[in-house]
């Protein structure tokens, strides 16, 4: 992931609804600029406008209401503005062709593209990838403690709950890659627990998609062939699952797709060779209580794994 | 007679403050001594003595100083969360630590600063504001701060010992649920809640009852200082909110020990459910911490503008307002667990509604200050301060309440920022300046006037460094309580000088400790009223004696030093061989029946030991409740050990009925 | 005299606090078991019988709480139903075929046993089986109560471990193939 593609931004919008609460934004930002500048103007006044006169009471009192009523219409205004940003937020066609079911765990987010066809759906983490244009929607749970999803360029954010499922609409208008991340505190690694969007073409997308629909390429060279021995007799498949392969832990990431990711660890580390060996042999150092053991593996072995994770497009 | 009218007060002029000297036209059998009546009212000696002090400004006092050390222990890990934040991938603490101190920081600050030292000042202004020569119910207060100092003295024994609170002030289920915190670092939050609540609301109950049935003769409703009201309305929200959160905590700690499920969705329970109590709780408690700092700011306003507060009625019924509606909005801390749009209006409009009765309060204040001559003490300037930072928490506030941009600024550091504009500048800035304000009073030496203006610029400055580049992080997308973040966010510069920002504000606070323990050796003798204020404290010596007044006075107004005529009768008849005090009509405080207050008592410290001790052992064994009720018993018993016939109760007043003077009305002269 | 007292109880309260409450993340596990882990107390001839190695993780509230995770992670339950037993033996008893001691429940998940133990050398790390060992012991009430997971937050099950009754362990139950 190049920096300079990372966008997290409330002012940026990259969607109609964040685009419609950016607008939002930047009324209340010039009004309440006014008011305070208005306000200051009367306090400081009040101290340095020596008068020989002290002010009538009843002067004072057509003043305060004046302020009074002047406080009453502009959060009047205020509110009629809140209320139709609200529902313009929620008038996003609920008719999509991408559901995506976006469930929290400690500390990284597992996501399931729905499908009709129950042998379509599939299986990914952390990097979610989205059509431009088209309406999206998320129905989104939690497997443990309270998470929030938020993409600040698309919407808001939503509270991923456990024992709730609730949904939550998103578009984006403009391609690109979107940075989100937890916000609600959810433990020890809560600062690391991010999520990049891809929004791009629909050919793109569906392209995306179907690579992501088939199980994991098999190793065509020795070496990922070895390489994926080593995965398979390791401690790895306790949690994760590679598609087209015995290994079907639940508890981590589904590593099928894994080279196409642009980062490992819910956003933390760039995938590369080099990180993701660190990642293996020590993930602690890098996501100090995340739920990945640390693994002793020989040399030889790890160079071999890695090869093969590398093959995993 | 409209909201705002007022008795036309002759603003401007300097007021001539009369002195309460009421010895000329006193028959001499009706007097009482001095002496006897500090020796009567005396605490007793030693360290037995100490830990049996019954009387409220002692007890203020310790809870005032207990507060702050608090403070600066809470400012310190601040510090500490600000330098871990200053760089990006920093690796000065780990996230296990941070999560504790970030805790601690929201959780000792709230609960253990914020609210208490509010009521701290309560306990130890308001007796003298209403004229009374103590607090109501003496013991409990006691009971109060030794709960208090043990709850804030438990949690920092368990911070050093590794069992710091680490799941956030808010403590949400399921994650500080039995699941996903192991041991007892969550125990000890939802405990240390139970030990700061019950002493927040026995303070409540005395307030309350000292404000309805012990003011002077004469301070009918609306002669009540406006100090005097917030501090009462306070009291009652924190009747009605504390209780959610005590049982909340409750069942926390039930869910942890006990495996009820509570907050469990998998037998039925709600993780909802602790949101909601929670914040019908956490809402409140907002306004619990600023309309006692309103008081605080209508007080200081109205001595330095020389003038009465504007639009007395509208400042007080503003209060109320917002106390009322305070308990309507408490959802919108929940916007981002998906609500029905109606649901989402309805909080909108009401949180936007609040902004209403907060309004008005400060235009009345500005209008104080426009109607009269501003003196630019150092109290005045901290509200100045508040003024104007206070309005920029309000005016985001007011963005919050709109569902939209608060699902987006939710849980960033946008919100951080936000409330600390309205905590410190809505209550801290107050506060310094009741600090300023009633030091001479409380300790009978003026604070340091120099050191005071490098407090107050330095604290205004390193604020705003700290906080306001807060706003921009969040909209840039910054969550809260993050023990770390990545450099490619581009969260790193304005992190950087937020963090300076900090290390002024402690230096700013570090003057502030200077110039008390200074000005406590050094500091200009104060005088009675150094301020020329009008309410009844400054009409008592500084520091006052231990009785408060030995002739306790009657008032003809809001602001008796100004308003009374220079004959306005005190009250006598109390005896002066027993803790007498007089018992007041809660409408118009015509003098009901005498009582007599007790005397100091080691009980209600034995029985706040036992009362600790059985909420600590209770998180590690239930059999702790069992067996803790003993000590608890006996402490009870003894506090309540019935004394003999005749030694105390109330009594009927034997003093023929005075009429007191109406205002405008000529003085009905001394008493008869 | 008093102060030494006084310092020393805040001492112990502080270890004990500590050790509870310590969170490590890079696990150092006692170093590998040597081959001589007894299953029995029994053993022949004079002399003391070989050391027993103590779990690191007994008296900390979260490692107790990673093995509660990883028991059911691991799909223990498949087999033992949340220690109360199924195709394999109960958990929650006061029975145990191959030991108590924390290195015999190491030995046994790490080598397996007979009759349907599958051996979990190279599948688990050796860090997590100690963890799983330390919460074992707990499910029968054989860790200090204040450091045992409270309950889950699944459907209710027995009684959390931090309310579990304890069971004084006999080491002479019969393997389960024998019974047949």
């Amino acid at each position: 992931m190049h920096a300079a593609s990372v966008l997290q931004s409330v002012l940026a919008p990259a969607g109609p609804q964040a685009a419609h609460i950016a607008r939002l934004w930047w009324l209340m930002f010039w009004v309440a600029t006014a008011v305070f500048v208005i306000v200051s103007a009367f306090v400081v006044g009040a101290i340095v406008w020596k008068r020989t006169e002290p002010r009538r009471d009843d002067v004072l009192r057509v003043a305060v209401t004046l302020g009074v009523a002047a406080t009453v219409v502009t959060l009047f205004v205020l509110l009629v503005a809140s209320v139709w940003t609200g529902r313009a937020v929620a008038s996003l066609g609920a008719s999509s062709t991408v559901t995506i079911e976006l469930t929290g765990h400690q500390w990284w987010w597992e996501a399931v593209y729905d499908d009709g066809t129950p042998s379509q759906r599939f299986r990914t983490a952390n990097e979610l990838h989205i059509p431009v244009g088209r309406p999206v929607v998320l129905k989104v749970t939690s497997h443990d403690v309270i998470h929030s999803f938020w993409v600040p360029n698309l919407h808001g954010k939503r509270d991923l709950i456990p024992g709730y499922t609730t949904a939550i609409w998103l578009q984006a208008d403009t391609p690109g890659i979107y940075r989100g991340q937890c916000a609600e505190f959810c433990g020890l690694q809560h600062a690391r627990m991010a999520l990049y969007v891809t929004a791009e073409s629909n050919d793109a997308f569906e392209r995306w998609r179907m690579n992501q629909r088939r199980e994991a390429v098999q190793p065509t060279t020795d070496n990922a062939r070895l390489g994926r021995d080593v995965f398979l007799r390791s401690t790895c498949t306790q949690c994760h699952t590679i598609r087209g392969t015995i290994a079907g832990g639940a508890m981590g990431p589904d590593l099928t797709h894994l080279a196409t990711r642009g980062t490992i660890a819910a956003g933390t580390l760039p995938n590369t060779r080099g990180h993701l060996a660190g990642w293996i042999l020590d993930s602690q150092s890098a996501k100090p209580g995340n739920q990945m053991p640390p693994n002793s593996l020989p040399a030889g072995d790890l160079q071999l794994l890695l090869t093969y994770l590398e093959t995993l497009k | 007679m409209s909201l705002l009218d007022q008795e036309p007060a002759d603003s401007g002029d300097e007021k001539v403050v009369p002195p309460l000297d009421p010895a000329r036209t006193l028959p001499a059998s009706l007097d009482v001594s001095a002496e006897k009546l500090e020796a009567v009212w005396a605490e007793k000696p030693g360290l037995f003595g100490w830990l049996s002090v019954v009387n409220h400004r002692d007890i203020g006092r310790r809870y005032i100083v207990t507060a702050f050390v608090f403070f600066f222990m809470a400012g310190l890990l601040a510090l500490v969360m600000r330098i871990q934040l200053a760089r990006p991938d920093n690796h000065f603490l780990g996230p296990d630590a941070y999560n504790q101190i970030f805790t601690m920081h929201g959780t000792v600050m709230m609960f253990l600063f914020a609210v208490p030292v509010m009521e701290a000042f309560g306990v130890y202004v308001v007796p003298l504001m209403v004229g009374a020569r103590n607090i109501a119910f003496p013991r409990l207060n006691a009971f109060s701060y030794w709960m208090f100092l043990f709850g804030g003295i438990f949690v920092f024994v368990m911070f050093a010992l590794n069992s710091g609170p680490d799941v956030g002030w808010f403590a949400y289920p399921p994650l500080s649920g039995p699941a996903y915190t192991p041991g007892k670092r969550a125990d000890v939050w939802a405990q240390l809640i139970t030990f700061t609540e019950l002493a927040g609301l026995a303070v409540s109950v005395e307030i309350i009852v000292t404000v309805f049935k012990l003011r002077a003769p004469g301070m009918s409703l609306n002669r009540i200082p406006l100090f005097v009201w917030a501090q009462t309305i306070t009291a009652f929200m924190v009747l009605l909110a504390m209780p959610a959160v005590m049982l909340a905590s409750t069942a926390l700690i039930l869910d942890r020990l006990v495996g009820t499920h509570f907050f469990n969705p998998a037998e039925g329970g709600d993780p909802l459910l602790w949101q909601h109590l929670f914040w019908f709780f956490g809402h409140p408690e907002v306004y619990i911490i600023f309309i006692p700092a309103t008081g605080i700011v209508s007080t200081i306003v109205s001595t330095f503008s020389r003038r009465p507060a504007f639009g007395y009625l509208a400042l007080v019924l503003a209060l109320v307002s917002t106390a009322f509606i305070g308990f309507g909005l408490w959802v919108h801390h929940m916007f981002a667990t998906g609500l029905p749009q109606m649901g989402e209006s309805f909080f909108t409009a009401a949180s936007i509604m609040i902004a209403i009765p907060s309004g008005l309060q400060f235009f009345c204040w500005i209008a104080t200050m426009w109607g009269g001559r501003v003196v630019l003490k150092l109290p005045m300037l901290w509200v100045l301060g508040f003024f104007i930072v206070f309005l920029v928490g309000g005016l985001t506030g007011v963005m919050l309440a709109a569902v939209p941009l608060d699902l987006q600024v939710h849980d960033t550091f946008f919100v951080v920022a936000h409330f600390h504009y309205v905590l410190i500048g809505g209550a801290l800035f107050p506060l310094f300046g009741a600090v300023y304000y009633w030091f001479p009073k409380i300790t009978g030496r003026m604070l340091g006037e120099r050191l005071g203006q490098w407090n107050f610029w330095l604290f205004t400055l390193g604020f705003n460094l700290t906080f306001f580049p807060m706003h921009i992080l969040g909209l840039e997308g910054m969550p809260r309580r993050v023990y770390t973040y990545q450099a490619e966010t581009g969260w790193g510069d304005l992190n950087y000088l937020s963090t300076i920002g900090a290390g002024v504000l402690g230096v700013s606070v570090l003057v502030f400790l200077v110039n008390v323990i200074v000005s406590l050796r050094a500091g200009v003798l104060a005088g009675d009223n150094p301020w020329g204020a009008g309410t009844l404290e400054w009409a008592t010596t500084s520091p006052p004696p231990n009785c408060n007044f030995v002739y306790p006075p009657t008032v003809a107004g809001v602001n008796p030093l100004w308003e009374n005529p220079p004959d306005q009768p005190v009250v006598v008849g109390l005896r002066d061989d027993v803790r007498d005090v007089l018992v007041t009509y809660v409408l118009d405080a015509e003098p009901d029946h005498r009582t007599e207050f007790p005397e100091p008592t080691i009980w209600p410290f034995c029985t706040a030991l036992a009362t600790s001790a059985l909420f600590i052992g209770s998180i590690f064994t239930p059999w702790a409740v069992v067996i803790g009720a003993v000590p608890l018993f006996v402490g009870l018993t003894g506090w309540f050990w019935p004394k003999e016939a005749g030694e105390t109760g109330t009594q009927a007043w034997p003093i023929q009925h005075r009429t007191l003077p109406k205002p405008g009305e000529a003085p009905a002269g001394g008493p008869v | 005299m008093r102060t030494e007292l006084v310092l020393i109880a805040a001492m112990a309260v502080a270890v004990c606090g500590c050790k509870r409450e310590t969170r490590t993340f890079r696990e150092s596990p006692p170093a590998s078991m040597a081959s001589d882990v007894a299953v029995s107390d029994l053993h022949p001839g004079g002399g003391n019988p070989p050391a027993r190695s103590i779990s690191p993780y007994e008296q900390n509230a979260w490692a107790l709480n990673e093995g509660k995770r990883l028991f059911s992670a691991y799909n223990c339950s498949g087999c033992h139903a949340n220690g109360g037993g199924g195709m394999g033996p109960a958990l929650i008893d006061d029975e145990w075929s191959y030991g108590h001691e924390a290195d015999q429940i190491y030995r046994t998940i790490l080598e397996g046993r007979p009759n349907g133990m599958p051996a979990w050398r190279g599948k688990i790390p050796d860090a997590q089986i100690w963890q799983l060992a330390a919460y074992i012991r707990s499910m029968s009430g054989l860790a200090p109560k204040d450091a045992a997971p409270s309950r889950s937050d699944h459907m209710n099950g027995p009684p959390p471990e931090n309310a579990a009754p304890r069971m004084i362990p006999k080491n002479a139950g019969t393997p389960p193939a024998a019974e047949r």
